[in-house]
């Protein structure tokens, strides 16, 4: 599907008029993020000053669905599943478009998984996660309220989710 | 199949039931009867904390039924000192046994042993997280002593840190026994753990003071204050010593009231009890030998039909 013109690498137009941010050719957008966590997910996605690629971010966009939103565009990068997962902790409601040639070629919603491996560290200082040991954080959780269970050391952590993130 | 044995969680009310009416075949067996149940069979023991009645215990239940046991040693001296992980040493000693018992300073140790173990691990207390083992013979000592139905407890000490505990109200919680939470208020049980329970539907009230619910009873379950569980020596001599079981609080008692405590004691329990009708803690200490025969062969036979 060839991105038309009204779309502009969004799905609900809000960006149609006088355009804060420009279509992307090739890359990702991460739409309907909820507003003000724009920068937690370039945290999560491990995008730093560091980082080459170029990104653009709109922040409290005003949006019909959400009030106002934030708005992530990353060129040349293509999401992969696990950290789509990522952004769903702290943005559930966000979309991600990919764009290939200007065309949105795949868009789903985000959702959370059932279960996440290696993606949040266990607040717990004494869990067996948070040592040396050859193991990788794992999480049971659970969608409404957002909780995640550590499954070795039953640890929840309900609140400030994104402080959490490897 | 593989059982691994990590928290009271892994058991449904009906396979509690199974496990305690087992132990009372054991009981006489725990009590000198020769056996042969497990003869050939090699049980490892691998305590990065100390244990006396647990270790001894597990000792005592597969000697018993003919087995053997080989033993880590202090730590200090082990491979753990040179720098090991647990998973190694999970790795290495699961070649040599048929099961092997773990207790371990941090918790979800054990869960983390069963993804690297071929014979069942049983957890035997994983920092302040679980010990089943020491729960199910807590159940059969009040299925022995009392009774699990219409159960009325208190549950009194530290409720923060004791693993003990936390499991025992959870699996308190599936034979709907009424509880009453005593604790000082730097040692109340954590919420998420008390919101977990209510989840299970489990009755729970709270309260500071001891003397008000003596006369409404069925078990005193009387915990240490574990001072090794405290950050910072200060606040443990905040709330040390702040429950004493005494005679003169007993007088308030039931007439069939039992008291309970995991064991070690320090001084929440004045020894003048122990001459008491009341007094269980002995026997409860004995019944954790037919408890872990029971969970010793279920595991070993379990796993001779993988």
């Amino acid at each position: 599907m060839k991105q038309n013109e009204s779309e502009k690498n969004t799905s609900d137009g809000s960006l149609k008029k006088g355009m804060r941010v420009r279509p992307i050719k090739h890359g990702t957008v991460i739409d309907h993020i909820t507003a003000g966590q724009a920068l937690n997910v370039l945290k999560i996605l491990g995008i730093s000053g560091t980082t080459t690629a170029v990104v653009s971010v709109a922040m409290n966009v005003p949006s019909g669905v959400l009030g106002s939103k934030d708005i992530v565009k990353i060129e040349d990068r293509e999401l992969k599943e696990e950290e789509v997962d990522r952004v769903s902790l702290i943005a559930p409601n966000a979309t991600i478009n990919i764009i290939r040639d200007f065309g949105v070629i795949a868009k789903h919603r985000v959702e959370l998984p059932e279960r996440l491996e290696g993606v949040m560290k266990c607040d717990n200082p004494n869990c067996i996660s948070n040592t040396s040991e050859p193991v990788i954080s794992k999480f049971t959780v659970n969608k409404k309220p957002v909780e995640l269970r550590c499954i070795y050391c039953d640890h929840v952590i309900s609140q400030g989710i994104a402080e959490h993130l490897i | 199949m593989l059982r691994h044995i990590i928290s009271m969680k892994d058991f449904s009310s009906d396979e509690i039931d199974i496990i305690l009416k087992k132990a009372k075949d054991f009981e006489q067996i725990a009590r000198g009867k020769k056996s042969s149940l497990l003869s050939g069979k090699v049980l490892a023991t691998l305590f990065y904390e100390p244990s006396t009645r647990t270790r001894l215990s597990f000792e005592t239940a597969m000697k018993r039924l003919g087995g053997e046991v080989i033993d880590l040693g202090p730590v200090e001296k082990s491979s753990a000192a040179k720098g090991e992980t647990l998973a190694d040493t999970i790795r290495v000693i699961e070649k040599y046994a048929d099961a092997i018992v773990l207790r371990h300073p941090r918790e979800g140790a054990a869960r983390m042993a069963a993804e690297f173990s071929n014979v069942p691990i049983i957890n035997a207390g994983d920092g302040a997280g679980h010990h089943p083992t020491q729960t199910l013979l807590d159940l059969y000592t009040i299925m022995r002593e009392s009774s699990l139905s219409n159960l009325r407890i208190a549950i009194v000490g530290d409720l923060k840190y004791g693993r003990t505990v936390h499991s025992l109200a959870y699996a308190l919680s599936l034979y709907h026994a009424s509880m009453i939470l005593i604790s000082p208020k730097q040692l109340q049980m954590p919420d998420v753990i008390k919101k977990d329970l209510k989840k299970q539907g489990a009755s729970i009230s709270e309260t500071a003071n001891i003397e008000d619910i003596m006369g409404d009873i069925d078990v005193l379950y009387v915990t240490r204050i574990q001072k090794e569980r405290f950050p910072d020596t200060a606040e443990y001599q905040k709330v040390a010593g702040i429950y004493r079981v005494t005679e003169e609080l007993l007088k308030k008692a039931r007439e069939n009231l039992i008291i309970m405590h995991p064991l070690p004691r320090v001084d929440e329990i004045d020894p003048a009890v122990d001459r008491t009708k009341y007094a269980r803690y002995f026997e409860q200490s004995f019944y954790g030998v037919p408890v872990r025969m029971t969970l010793l062969a279920m595991a070993m036979e379990d796993h001779e039909t993988k």
